[in-house]
């Protein structure tokens, strides 16, 4: 199962670097959401994905998920949606005031 | 264990999340930031006498015990830089009073700034790995905020380029804290240092050491500061100083506490890429400081100079090495608060950056100019001045630990930055005075006074070194010997 993860998680950020090395910003952005997924999901192989049940102390189970990994990505996630929230607004803002979203264009724009 | 130990993050933050309600109270807001500053000054103080006569501070937040909660630790290695960065950043806000202008004080810039301030602060006292990926968003969130303040097309193009490339490193920092979870099992420094100890850092460790390196470096701009340049040269000046002082040291200070208490068993191969890189960024950092005209652009090489030199001293990985970079890491932040400061006023006043156009600014403004030679000859390391003593001990490091090479990169990037730095102080401020204080765009009214107050902490410091070897010594023995630090923590001896 960790070996198909992380097949999966190195897919993705295959993709995710793809799409961050091409012009449009639009596409930069999705590019960064994509390896965000992919790092939330390696954070949860790396802790194991043995079997058990829900980290909840009244399901009478014997042995239970690893806890701390699910606390992390929790944080991860919430981090990345407001960076992402942040980016989304900063290049829609960029795209008014500079109009261009293309990033080699962004080069040429003056200053003042 | 010490409640005290969390304030230096609790205070900017109340003290910021009040400042937001406060919003339209300019007045209120001006005097509450300078007032929780003043009080931060205070407390590391307090620390700094509290950790040389008790030894090393820890607190384990909520009462867990430390590999399992969260547990700040303040050495005086971070009780030091708690200290020098309340000192940077009341400069930079008495600075900010006079230069940010209405509409940027109305829109948040205290509150953000005090927030800036407490995750440079909880990065310093963290003693826990994913904390410090915590802090070390809390502060680039509030940069990416600063550096895009006030919505000029300049700032807009440098934060998408800045905001990317520190999402990204973030998501490194994420996948190197998986890695190691994976392997080790815990988060805690203590602990960590305490595993890898006992396995020994074979190959795969290793691997993930040089991971945390790349992460690091991103965020230091250490050989990856390819995002520096035009990023530091954006923002407004209080800000641009507040960034050069504080963000790049938060990096470094990481790869210092992670290789001197973690990763500190395969230095022939960990860091002796740390002495290539520093090397490298030495000497590409005092390629562009000598090639450009502009004064934002020399400025902000000069900070890819200092980190690469800060990174020598932990390369060599000696006691004088680590003796030295603790000297010119409070020289630096000092130091470069200082230079962006007097640069930003130069533009501020004549409202053009290029060198070839300005010239005799001396005799109109000779404190400001005579403050920009102190400043000068103190980066560049003369001796009476706060610089000298952090190049010689880590200079001597190298030596001691026979890499001459990077030594002698140090010496002669001293020259390129002293070359860089007077090609400003005689371009701008010798030669024929072309203009009157009326024909001026801005006034040092009120800016003088905190850039006064950094260039008297430079001559003290270089003056007065032999008052501060005592607390650097009791730094330095913390770095030098991680079970000092373990035992602090997890109460054991690892060594028994």
């Amino acid at each position: 199962m960790e070996t198909l993860m992380s097949i999966f998680v190195g897919v993705l950020v295959a993709i995710g670097t793809y799409l961050i090395l091409t012009k449009n910003l639009l596409r930069i952005i999705l590019g960064t959401s994509i390896i965000g997924h992919a790092v939330n999901i390696l954070i949860i192989t790396m802790g194991g994905l043995k079997k058990g049940g829900p980290p909840l102390l009244w399901t009478k189970d014997l042995t239970y998920a690893d806890s701390l990994p699910q606390a992390l990505i929790l944080t991860a996630i919430v981090i990345n949606f407001a960076t992402t929230a942040l980016f989304l607004v900063l290049s829609y803002r960029s795209y008014q005031v500079l109009g261009v979203d293309d990033t080699e264009k962004l080069r040429g724009i003056d200053d003042e | 264990m010490s409640n005290l130990v969390i304030l230096p993050v609790i205070i900017p933050v109340i003290t910021g999340l009040l400042l937001v309600i406060l919003r339209k109270y300019i007045r209120l807001q001006r005097f509450l930031s300078i007032f929780s500053i003043v009080g931060l000054i205070v407390v590391s103080l307090y620390l700094v006498n509290e950790i040389k006569t008790k030894g090393i501070q820890t607190l384990q937040l909520g009462g867990w015990e430390a590999p399992f909660g969260v547990s700040m630790v303040l050495d005086m290695f971070s009780a030091l830089l708690l200290l020098i960065t309340s000192i940077v950043a009341l400069c930079c806000v008495l600075y900010a009073f006079h230069s940010i202008g209405r509409e940027r004080e109305f829109f948040y810039f205290y509150p953000l700034f005090l927030f800036l301030i407490a995750g440079v602060n909880g990065s310093f006292i963290t003693g826990d790995i994913f904390n410090l990926f915590v802090c070390f968003e809390v502060m680039l969130v509030s940069s990416y905020v600063l550096i895009s303040i006030g919505g000029t097309k300049r700032q807009l193009k440098a934060s998408i380029k800045y905001i990317l490339v520190n999402i990204l490193s973030s998501f490194l920092f994420l996948i190197a804290i998986a890695y190691l979870y994976a392997i080790y099992g815990t988060l805690n420094f203590a602990h960590l240092s305490v595993r890898v100890a006992e396995t020994g850092q074979v190959g795969l460790m290793t691997t993930v050491a040089i991971l945390f390196l790349i992460v690091f470096s991103l965020k230091a701009g250490l050989f990856l500061f390819f995002w520096l340049p035009s990023s530091y040269s954006a923002p407004p000046t209080a800000i641009s100083a507040i960034f050069a002082s504080l963000l790049t040291k938060v990096g470094i200070y990481a790869i210092v506490r992670i290789f001197t208490l973690v990763f500190y068993h395969q230095p022939e191969t960990t860091h002796l890429l740390i002495g290539i890189l520093a090397a490298v960024t030495m000497l590409l950092g005092a390629i562009g400081a000598v090639a450009y005209g502009d004064v934002r652009r020399i400025l902000a090489y000069n900070v890819i100079v200092g980190v690469g030199f800060l990174l020598a001293g932990v390369a060599s990985f000696t006691t004088q090495g680590l003796t030295g970079t603790l000297y010119y890491f409070i020289h630096d932040m000092i130091g470069k608060a200082l230079i962006f400061l007097l640069g930003g006023t130069i533009i501020h006043l004549t409202g053009i950056s290029k060198l070839k156009e300005m010239s005799g600014l001396i005799r109109l403004h000779p404190t400001l100019g005579w403050m920009f030679f102190i400043a000068a000859l103190a980066l560049s390391g003369i001796p009476p001045l706060s610089g000298f003593l952090g190049k010689i001990f880590i200079t001597e490091g190298t030596f001691h630990a026979s890499y001459y090479w990077l030594g002698g990169i140090g010496l002669l990037t001293s020259l390129f930055v002293l070359y860089s730095l007077m090609k400003i102080f005689m371009n701008v401020f010798w030669g024929y005075t072309e203009i009157t204080i009326e024909e001026e765009k801005g006034t040092t009214k009120g800016l003088l006074l905190p850039m006064g107050i950094l260039t008297a902490l430079t001559i003290l410091l270089g003056l007065g070194a032999e008052g501060i070897h005592e607390y650097v010594d009791l730094a330095v023995d913390v770095l030098m010997n991680p079970s000092l630090y373990v035992e602090a923590v997890l109460g054991i001896d690892p060594k028994a």
